[in-house]
């Protein structure tokens, strides 16, 4: 009984198990293709909203040219990779007006008041190359000026294409509503 | 060798000689071959060497040659805060980060005191799961890939971008994810994502009676892998094989059930287990274990709803925050076994010290033993069912 089993039953059972098996392949190879020929066919963009990209900056509502960012350094501190850099802007030297005036308060004894820097930095520079997209700079934002975006065509030739001016895109985003040209110092 | 020896060696050469010098060539006996596997052998999976001294076909000898993806993340866990150190998780293992995630964040929870919301858990969870059978299938391809068979990857792979769909939307990424934070977790799982899972589960449910057609039962997977790699619960215990390495041996330890973390305790599966130590049982227990995790996201997903509405994070430390001085142990069952972290603060913005356990460090120390005295093939079939993923083993 033993020989019959091992010399006839299981090798049967054997390739009726390779017969089942070809059966699955003959099926899905009836079936639609699953892969997509990029670059010629692309998937809706569906999938990318939801794809967390590099970070980018996010506009004042009434002036989208103008970053939320206050310049506070938050997402440079937090980020691990160090890729974030945030410049913040001088303060404006002050006119001959306001220096007599605080000459003056400085003799009477009065506080000075000397002319503050504007909060909104005047750099804000990403280097994508070694973001590690942990998403931590979105969260620490206290003002929610940075956001993700959903870019995932990226290709570049040198790791410099990865370096990008975050005002600049802002600025570029918002293109048909700035008004203003961009200052020089930007 | 004693390590009297070795140390003499690098009295007497101190610059000169590797591993292979110093270690394997003086064991090697007459009229046997030297044999390198790797490190770019597709078994491997990424960058390993594994020496072997082959006799023949057959294998007298083997032993991996650890430190070509070394990455120092323990070390780097001492210079950056208890904040940035979290994206370093899911370097760790990319076939399963968010397991790693939650041992990291579940420890400096644990070293806070910090309770994580309900909701938070339930989403850990799901993901957590998800990126299980994530894990699994991309296992089942490369490792039926290993073995010769090319179709079934397409297929995993098919499933796997399912799965990474829904995964995109908690996470915002595909591969490396880092979502888990020290609290909670970063974002909600919206209506869109649950409904995906809802989905998933009875299409999954379906596809794999389709694997079990079209490889599982197939005869000639069954005669590679039947009987191969014997491991026994001996073995298993000795080199601290954990995961489904040490279940296909037997050993009915899941850290899920055995030290419950989380909310697990609330969830009705099964461990599955086999007994036949060879690199079927741990095939076999893997596809069991696809299964059992979809029964864990019904349930979570339903649980899930209960606790709409509630917050995912519980006050958020600050980038630059110091945890409380002492130490902390948290392990957490991930694709490939239990995963570690040890973390010890002395009051400072950065840990003082952290510790992985990384289970496929210990899955590939018994491969030494268990390759001994079989065909150079097989050992294809042994690596390649221990599931390794390399910047494991050397972090």
């Amino acid at each position: 009984m033993e020989t019959i089993r091992r010399n006839i039953l299981q090798p049967i059972k054997d390739l009726w198990s390779l017969i089942v098996g070809l059966k699955v392949t003959g099926k899905y190879f009836a079936m639609k293709q699953v892969t997509v020929h990029y670059p010629r066919q692309v998937i809706d963009d569906e999938n990318l909203k939801t794809y967390a990209g590099h970070i980018e900056l996010v506009g004042k509502p009434k002036d989208p040219c103008m970053p939320r960012c206050i310049s506070c350094q938050m997402c440079a501190t937090s980020c691990p990779s160090g890729c974030i850099k945030v410049t913040k802007q001088k303060a404006p030297k002050p006119t001959p007006e306001q220096q007599k005036a605080m000459e003056e308060a400085k003799a009477k004894g009065e506080k000075v008041k000397k002319p503050a820097a504007p909060k909104n930095p005047a750099g804000f520079m990403l280097d994508y190359s070694l973001c590690s997209l942990c998403g931590t700079c979105v969260e620490v934002c206290p003002v929610k000026s940075l956001r993700f975006s959903n870019d995932i065509y990226l290709v570049g030739t040198s790791r410099d294409d990865f370096k990008f001016d975050l005002l600049e895109r802002l600025r570029s985003q918002a293109e048909p509503r700035c008004d203003a040209p961009a200052s020089k110092k930007q | 060798m004693s390590s009297e020896t070795v140390f003499q060696a690098r009295v007497e050469d101190p610059i000169g000689g590797d591993f292979y010098a110093r270690r394997f060539q003086q064991g090697c006996e007459e009229n046997t071959l030297v044999l390198n596997m790797g490190p770019q052998h597709p078994s491997t999976h990424g960058v390993l060497r594994v020496i072997l001294e082959v006799d023949g076909e057959y294998i007298l000898r083997a032993e991996p040659v650890l430190g070509y993806l070394h990455r120092m993340h323990e070390k780097m866990g001492e210079v950056k805060s208890w904040y940035q150190f979290i994206p370093n998780m899911g370097r760790v293992d990319y076939g399963h980060p968010l397991a790693w995630n939650w041992a990291y964040v579940g420890a400096v929870e644990k070293l806070a005191g910090i309770e994580v919301p309900e909701r938070a858990e339930y989403i850990r969870v799901i993901t957590c799961e998800l990126n299980r059978l994530a894990s699994h299938l991309l296992w089942w391809g490369a490792y039926l890939l290993d073995l010769g068979a090319f179709t079934p990857i397409l297929y995993a792979f098919d499933d796997r971008e399912a799965i990474l769909d829904i995964l995109q939307r908690p996470t915002g990424s595909r591969l490396t994810y880092s979502s888990f934070r020290i609290g909670g977790v970063q974002m909600d799982l919206d209506d869109k994502a649950v409904q995906m899972i809802k989905d998933f589960i009875p299409y999954f449910r379906k596809r794999l009676p389709m694997y079990k057609d079209l490889v599982t039962d197939n005869i000639i997977l069954r005669k590679r892998v039947e009987g191969i790699g014997e491991m026994s619960p001996d073995v298993v215990n000795r080199f601290g094989c954990t995961g489904p390495v040490a279940r296909g041996s037997g050993i009915n330890y899941d850290v899920r059930r055995n030290e419950p973390y989380s909310i697990y305790d609330r969830f009705d599966f099964e461990i599955p287990t086999e007994d036949t130590c060879c690199a079927a049982g741990r095939y076999l227990v893997r596809m069991e274990e696809m299964a059992q995790t979809l029964r864990i996201l019904e349930q979570a997903v339903e649980g899930l709803e209960q606790a709409k509405g509630e917050r995912i994070m519980e006050k958020a430390p600050k980038p630059n925050w110091k945890a409380p001085a002492g130490e902390a142990w948290f392990a957490v069952e991930s694709g490939r076994g239990k995963v570690g972290v040890h973390v010890v603060s002395d009051g400072s913005k950065t840990p003082y010290r952290v510790k992985l356990r990384s289970p496929s460090y210990s899955n590939l120390s018994s491969f030494g033993e268990v390759a001994e005295g079989v065909l150079i093939a097989d050992a294809v079939a042994i690596l390649g069912s221990l599931d390794l993923i390399i910047p494991e083993i050397d972090r």
